[in-house]
């Protein structure tokens, strides 16, 4: 059940938020290299690296996106009527979790030190 | 279905005749993105900075733009149904329809930005690599 509240809290959350800063930075992009430095200046601070709204915004958006395609793969399969039995659908739920939390983990170190 | 008796006329279409294409596109689009959003958190995490020129360059090119235009339709088409199955599941009174007016006009209005942005950094950076 908890994934399934999470399925729509991070689709219905990266629609209204993940799309409105996806817009702004393509927006601020095509207006410009002043534009630009508007949108960069909102996420980060003076040296360039993420604010605290930027680290909100970003791993919360990375989060959100793992667990939705994890918990979205669980529905299709679902959708085909396997994985009901109560001990697979509860290991394939926490599996999803697991995952989103380990591929969020792992963008994020190698953006911040893999390179 | 059967040959014409009234039962077999209308046995499975339901009261509005038709619908499972609302829950059929959501998963034609779940593909979609999958590959699509997929192809961009990789792209970007693999970009070597994210300045403005190193931006504008990477995405004026045909292999970005293109995927980048396909993304935001796929998406943008996806997050319409999901929200309104939201909005439908969440609100009964007749003020729905003005929600769900409204998600229309914000999907719209978003995806018409994202595209002619889209276009608009891909033309103007001459460079189509």
């Amino acid at each position: 059940m908890l994934v399934s509240i999470l399925h729509r809290a991070t689709g219905d959350g990266m629609a209204v938020v993940g799309t409105i800063v996806f817009v702004w930075w393509l927006a601020a992009l095509a207006g410009g290299e002043a534009t630009y430095a508007g949108f960069v200046d909102t996420f980060t601070v003076s040296d360039g690296s993420l604010n605290v709204l930027g680290y909100i915004i970003g791993i919360g958006m990375t989060w959100a996106f793992f667990q939705h395609l994890a918990s979205g793969i669980r529905h299709l399969v679902m959708d085909t009527g396997a994985g009901f039995e109560l001990k697979t659908n509860r290991a394939f739920a926490i599996l999803t979790i697991v995952f989103s939390v380990l591929a969020t983990i792992a963008f994020w170190a190698y953006l911040l030190a893999g390179k | 279905m059967g040959n014409g008796t009234p039962l077999g006329q209308v046995r499975g279409l339901g009261p509005a005749k038709e619908g499972t294409h609302h829950w059929w596109h959501q998963r034609l689009t779940a593909g979609g993105n999958l590959l699509l959003v997929l192809w961009f958190v990789i792209s970007i995490v693999r970009l070597p900075a994210y300045d403005y020129a190193t931006l504008t360059a990477w995405a004026s090119s045909f292999w970005v733009a293109i995927p980048l235009a396909l993304l935001v339709v796929s998406v943008f088409y996806h997050f319409r149904l999901g929200l309104q199955v939201c909005i439908e599941d969440y609100s009964h009174s007749p003020g729905r329809i003005a929600w769900i007016v409204l998600l229309n006009a914000f999907t719209i209005v978003a995806g018409a930005i994202a595209l002619f942005s889209i276009l608009s950094i891909a033309f103007s950076a001459g460079a189509a690599a």
